[in-house]
C-alpha cells in the first residue's frame, strides 16, 4: 500500500513498517538530486514533522515525515550515489520506519487523491 | 503584484520552460535542466534571454563627469568602444547596484543595470543628476537582451546570426545594424566563458532567439545563469552585493579607482581599503556532500558564529560543495579552517579562493 503527503513524500506501508521517499512528481520537480540530508537510525519522526532533507542542484527541499515512528534504517546507497532518487524514486526510498501509530495512516492521500494534487499545481 | 515579462515570454513558455519570478519578473529558470544547459555553457554555447536588465543612456557636455561621480571604477582612460565594470554607491559605501559602463564617447555612456534594481537605479541617478549638464534616459523598455555564451559563441554570431563579432576584444563593444535594426553587440557575460551580449530592439530579440533555437543552440535558464556565474567568482547583486554591503568587503576593491577626484562612497572606500574591514566576502570549500545555501552560518572551530553563507552549490564543472559566504575577520585568511552549518549538521569547510573555476575570456 503506498500513501502520500501533500508535500509529496511517500510511504509504502508493509505492514508495521513504512519504506519512506519521494514521489516521482517530486523528484522530476527538484532535477538532479545531489544530497540527501537523512536521520539516524533509532530517531524519531512524527508525522507531519521536517525530518530531513533532498537538495537539488538548485534548492534544498525539506523532508516531511508521513507518519510518526522510528527510523530503523537509512538508504545507505544515497550517501555516496544521491542520484539514485533521481533515477527511481519509489525504488530508491530514503528511510524505513516503524511506525508508531497505524491510524495515522488513514489521514495520508491514496494514489488518487495524490495524482489530482499533482496536476492541479502542474497547471498553476 | 504581477510579475513583469520580457519580449520572449512566450517564446519561453511556448517551449516548456519553467517558470519562475525573478526580480520583479517572470522568467525561464530552467529548460533542459540545470545540469545539462550549464555544461552546454561550458563546453558549446548556450543562449540567455536577459532581456530583464536595465539600460540607462547618460549624454552631454558632462557626461565623463557625471558617470565618474557615480560610479565607483574610472572611465576617463577607457577608449571609446570599451566597458568597464564597477559599482554605484551610497555616501556610506554600501552599494546602489554593480553595473556595466559602455562608452561611446565622453559624451556618451549606456549603462547597463540588474533587473530588481531598476527602479530604484534610475531614480538614484536622476537624483545624482542634479546639477550635471547630462541627460539621462531610461532605455529598459526599448531593448531586448539576449546572452550567448561558451567557447562557441563566436562562431555561432557569425553563422546563425550573420554578425562577426571577431574584432571585438574582451570588455568591448560595437554599434551596428542587423536586418536594418541598431544594435549593440559586447564581449561580456556572466558565466566565466567567452560570449557576446546583444542588446536590440523587441522585435529584433525575438527573430534572433527563434533563429538560436533553429539552429540549436542551447536555451538557458537564469538557474545555471546562477552556477555558471558562481563558479567563475562573480557577486550577485542581492547576494554578496547589497545595500548593507560596500565593494571592499565583497572582495571588489579592484573596481574602486581611488586616483580620481571624487566618486560617492569614496571616503568609506578609502578608510577601508587602509584600514582593513571586519568581515570580507570569501570562498568555502566543504568537505562533504552537504550544500551551504543562502543565509547558513559560518562557525569557527569552537562552534561560533563568523559568518554567513551567500551562495552556495555542489559545483556543476568542479564537483565539490564549494560557497561565498561573508566572514568576520580574521577568520576570512586563505586556509582558514571553519565549519558550515547546514541544517541539523555541521560540516567543515576551508577559506578558498572565491573564483573556483578560472574563466576562459578572450583576451
Amino acid at each position: 500500500m503506498i500513501k502520500y503527503l501533500p508535500t509529496h513524500e511517500y510511504a509504502r506501508i508493509e505492514g508495521n513498517e513504512a519504506y519512506i521517499g519521494i514521489s516521482p512528481y517530486a523528484a522530476h520537480q527538484l532535477g538532479n538530486v545531489v544530497y540527501v540530508d537523512m536521520p539516524e537510525v533509532d530517531d524519531t519522526l512524527v508525522k507531519d514533522e521536517e525530518f530531513g532533507a533532498i537538495e537539488s542542484v538548485k534548492a534544498a527541499s525539506d523532508l516531511f515525515a508521513p507518519l510518526s515512528g522510528t527510523v530503523t534504517e537509512v538508504n545507505e546507497a544515497l550517501v555516496d550515489n544521491p542520484r539514485l532518487v533521481s533515477d527511481d524514486p519509489m525504488k530508491n526510498w530514503i528511510i524505513k520506519i516503524e511506525i508508531s501509530d497505524p491510524k495515522e495512516v488513514e489521514q495520508l492521500l491514496d494514489q488518487e487523491a495524490y495524482d489530482a494534487i499533482c496536476d492541479a499545481e502542474h497547471k498553476e | 503584484m504581477d510579475n513583469k515579462t520580457t519580449c520572449l515570454h512566450s517564446d519561453h513558455v511556448a517551449q516548456g520552460a519553467k517558470m519562475s519570478p525573478f526580480a520583479g519578473f517572470d522568467m525561464p529558470i530552467e529548460y533542459a535542466g540545470i545540469v545539462e544547459e550549464h555544461n552546454a555553457v561550458r563546453n558549446r554555447a548556450g543562449v540567455f534571454d536577459v532581456s530583464h536588465m536595465g539600460e540607462v543612456l547618460i549624454t552631454g557636455p558632462q557626461a565623463q563627469e557625471f558617470v565618474n561621480h557615480i560610479f565607483t571604477n574610472d572611465v576617463r582612460p577607457l577608449a571609446d568602444g570599451a566597458i568597464l565594470y564597477g559599482m554605484m554607491l551610497y555616501e556610506n559605501g554600501g552599494t546602489v547596484d554593480d553595473l556595466l559602463v559602455y562608452r561611446r564617447s565622453e559624451q556618451e555612456y549606456f549603462l547597463v543595470i540588474n533587473a530588481g534594481n531598476i527602479d530604484k537605479d534610475v531614480a538614484w541617478i536622476r537624483q545624482q543628476a542634479e546639477g550635471y549638464d547630462v541627460k539621462v534616459d531610461h532605455l529598459s523598455d526599448e531593448y531586448g537582451e539576449l546572452a550567448v555564451q561558451g567557447p562557441d559563441a563566436e562562431r555561432v554570431l557569425r553563422e546563425v546570426l550573420g554578425i562577426d563579432a571577431s574584432g571585438l576584444g574582451f570588455y568591448t563593444f560595437m554599434d551596428t545594424k542587423l536586418d536594418g535594426h541598431d544594435i549593440i553587440v559586447s564581449r561580456t557575460g556572466y558565466t566565466g566563458e567567452d560570449g557576446f551580449e546583444i542588446y536590440a530592439p523587441e522585435e529584433l530579440t525575438v527573430a534572433l532567439w527563434r533563429k538560436l533555437m533553429a539552429a540549436g543552440v542551447a536555451p538557458c535558464g537564469l538557474g545555471c545563469r546562477d552556477t555558471l556565474r558562481f563558479e567563475a567568482g562573480l557577486p550577485l547583486y542581492g547576494d554578496e552585493l547589497t545595500a548593507e554591503i560596500t565593494p571592499v568587503e565583497a572582495a571588489l576593491s579592484m573596481f574602486c579607482k581611488l586616483d580620481k577626484p571624487e566618486f560617492i562612497g569614496m571616503d568609506v572606500v578609502a578608510r577601508q581599503k587602509a584600514e582593513g574591514v571586519t568581515r570580507k566576502s570569501v570562498g568555502l570549500e566543504i568537505d562533504g556532500p552537504a550544500i551551504a545555501r543562502h543565509g547558513y552560518e559560518v562557525l569557527d572551530m569552537d562552534g561560533n558564529v563568523v559568518g554567513t553563507v551567500t551562495t552556495g552549490y555542489r559545483s556543476i564543472t568542479l564537483g565539490k560543495s564549494l560557497a561565498m559566504a561573508m566572514v568576520n575577520t580574521p577568520f576570512n585568511k586563505l586556509g582558514t579552517p571553519l565549519q558550515v552549518r547546514v541544517r541539523r549538521k555541521v560540516f567543515p569547510a576551508t577559506v578558498v579562493k572565491k573564483r573556483f573555476y578560472t574563466p576562459k575570456y578572450k583576451k
